[in-house]
């Protein structure tokens, strides 16, 4: 049953449509960072990528800088650990509280995140820890490793336990069933859980708000820029952070189209269902 | 279901769930044990005695909640009927273009909402990308289109598409091909397909992807802010400020408590119906 040729041309049309329309406002931000104008005003007269400069030399902006990647370092590294382990009791085994788990993993994402970043305030202040970049981490922590947990989940419900098994039967220990059998194998939804939650950290604006105290992330800076009046600096620190994070999936992107070349050996590591070699 | 896999299964599980616990569960708890304590206090050591709550409906902040939600549910109708179609698609028509697709709309993802929603108001705004350059090439102008309701509303839409779209492709995905054939075959016409087999069967896919899009929503508070110019006051603004510049926390805790009764009993109600690993697994094995 296949889409009559006028149908199947509408709805490429549709999707092309609905693709520009994401993309626009992005379209506009770019058209404004590289306006030489203070105030913009379209249609732009004069171009310069003097705000760029201005922007990449601001004092200001390599401290936003740091936090932020400091804050998405670190969430990636737990966020992947936590999601790691989550994933496997999400998919992998069959134990008596899998659902109620499953479910205790998935609530956080269907929460309001303000709310969210609000109740950890009251709660590091009832235990009289003083909000700082740290309390962020573990804002971040509370959405970004349960979103981790369901990316390597999905791989998970992908693979044959009967791998782990049969490793078993050939006398592997607990540990090396999990060094040489899951970890290759899951290792793809490891990289893009990872990818995601340093992203998804890096963008994040609603946990950080009221959890970073006296520090302030990229995003909580942009904000309040864009809720006090029009800056330059506004749109172009906004398309830097883009560009960054288009880089990383990019660079990403090249070690996953590269790594054919470099993989040899373990077949399990380029994570086709076959039980390893030894 | 081995004992070996129930010890691994519950050891796995032990990190996120004690993480969760502290980090996700005692704060809700800290938040409702706010909620009931006197205004304008800052610890919990005092006598509960509900004020908060009847200041909240004193003050009529019901009309905040009802703006978020009616906005979330306009919101969350609106994504459904746009994505169908491109969720169909991506699962029966395209071939590359589906993975393209996929890829745009995971970049848009994890640009900071900030920034795409700042630049929809660079381009909707007097003076903006499309009052700008038809001003300049017609030589007519008009006010922009910002600070009204229908602009929160495409924001919200415009933010949560994504939370909309791949839910429903997972859903159009798990319909069978061969139900729709044997359906076709025995003399369905397409909205019959539709309505009879793609919508029931693509169910779960559509239960998540309305859930969080119109959660999201009803929680979202940039839209409002950065489109709609405070046209309306959503819930969630009343927290924050109840926060910030009312410095009444307790305030602040029984809203959010509203909200989050609202909008965990929804999400609690549908997490409940449904089976995640037929959802998230295809199948069972």
């Amino acid at each position: 049953m296949r889409a009559p040729r006028w149908m199947r041309a509408l709805l490429g049309g549709y999707g092309v449509l609905l693709m520009l329309l994401l993309y626009l406002p992005l379209l506009a931000v770019f058209f404004a960072s590289i306006s030489k104008a203070r105030y913009l005003s379209f249609p732009i007269r004069r171009y310069s990528g003097d705000w760029y400069g201005e922007a990449l030399g601001s004092e200001t902006v390599h401290v936003l800088l740091r936090t932020s990647l400091l804050v998405a370092a670190i969430v990636t590294v737990l966020s992947v650990v936590l999601g790691y382990f989550g994933a496997l009791a999400f998919a992998r085994y069959r134990w008596r509280y899998r659902t109620l788990f499953q479910k205790l993993v998935l609530l956080p994402i269907f929460f309001p995140q303000t709310v969210l970043g609000l109740a950890l305030l009251m709660w590091f202040n009832a235990i009289g820890v003083l909000p700082s970049w740290q309390t962020a981490v573990i804002a971040h922590l509370v959405w970004i490793a349960p979103i981790a947990t369901l990316i390597i989940a999905i791989r998970a419900y992908g693979f044959d336990p009967m791998l782990e098994d049969a490793a078993r039967d050939l006398g592997c220990s607990d540990w090396q069933v999990q060094r040489e059998v899951t970890l290759p194998l899951l290792a793809p939804g490891v990289v893009s859980a990872a990818l995601f939650a340093f992203l998804l950290s890096w963008g994040n604006f609603p946990l950080s708000l009221f959890t970073t105290g006296a520090d302030s992330t990229l995003p909580e800076w942009l904000y309040a820029k864009m809720v006090s009046g029009y800056s330059p600096l506004v749109p172009t620190v906004g398309m830097l952070s883009v560009a960054a994070s288009m880089l990383l999936i990019a660079l990403a992107a090249a070690v996953l189209a590269l790594r054919p070349l470099f993989a040899h050996g373990s077949v399990a590591r380029s994570g086709s269902n076959e039980p390893p070699r030894s | 279901m081995s004992a070996r896999e129930r010890r691994l299964g519950a050891l796995c599980a032990t990190p996120i769930t004690l993480f969760l616990a502290l980090g996700f569960l005692v704060p809700l708890l800290v938040v409702a044990a706010f909620s009931t304590m006197p205004l304008k206090v800052f610890d919990l050591a005092h006598v509960p005695d509900f004020t908060a709550f009847a200041e909240v409906v004193r003050q009529g902040y019901w009309k905040s909640l009802a703006w978020s939600l009616g906005m979330a549910a306009l919101s969350t109708l609106i994504l459904f009927v746009i994505c169908w179609p491109l969720a169909w698609a991506m699962v029966h028509v395209f071939t590359r273009f589906t993975l393209v697709i996929t890829v745009l709309v995971v970049v848009t993802l994890i640009v900071s909402e900030n920034i795409r929603l700042f630049g929809w108001s660079l381009t909707l705004m007097k003076g903006g990308m499309i009052e700008g350059m038809l001003r300049s090439w017609t030589g007519y102008g008009f006010d922009g289109l910002l600070y009204n309701v229908p602009v929160i509303v495409f924001g919200l839409v415009y933010v949560y598409f994504p939370f909309m779209l791949f839910p429903l492709v997972q859903g159009i995905a798990m319909v069978p091909g061969d139900a729709r054939h044997a359906a076709a075959d025995l003399g369905a016409t397409p909205r019959q397909v539709l309505t009879e087999i793609e919508l029931p069967l693509a169910s779960p896919g559509i239960m998540v992807g309305g859930l969080l899009s119109f959660v999201l929503a009803a929680g979202a508070v940039a839209e409002s802010k950065l489109l709609g110019g405070q046209a309306v006051i959503v819930i969630s603004d009343d927290v924050e400020t109840a926060f910030t510049y009312g410095q009444n926390w307790p305030l602040g805790a029984a809203l959010a408590i509203v909200l989050i009764v609202v909008v965990g009993s929804l999400a609690l109600y549908a997490l409940a119906r449904l089976d995640l690993d037929t959802v998230m697994g295809r199948g069972e094995r």
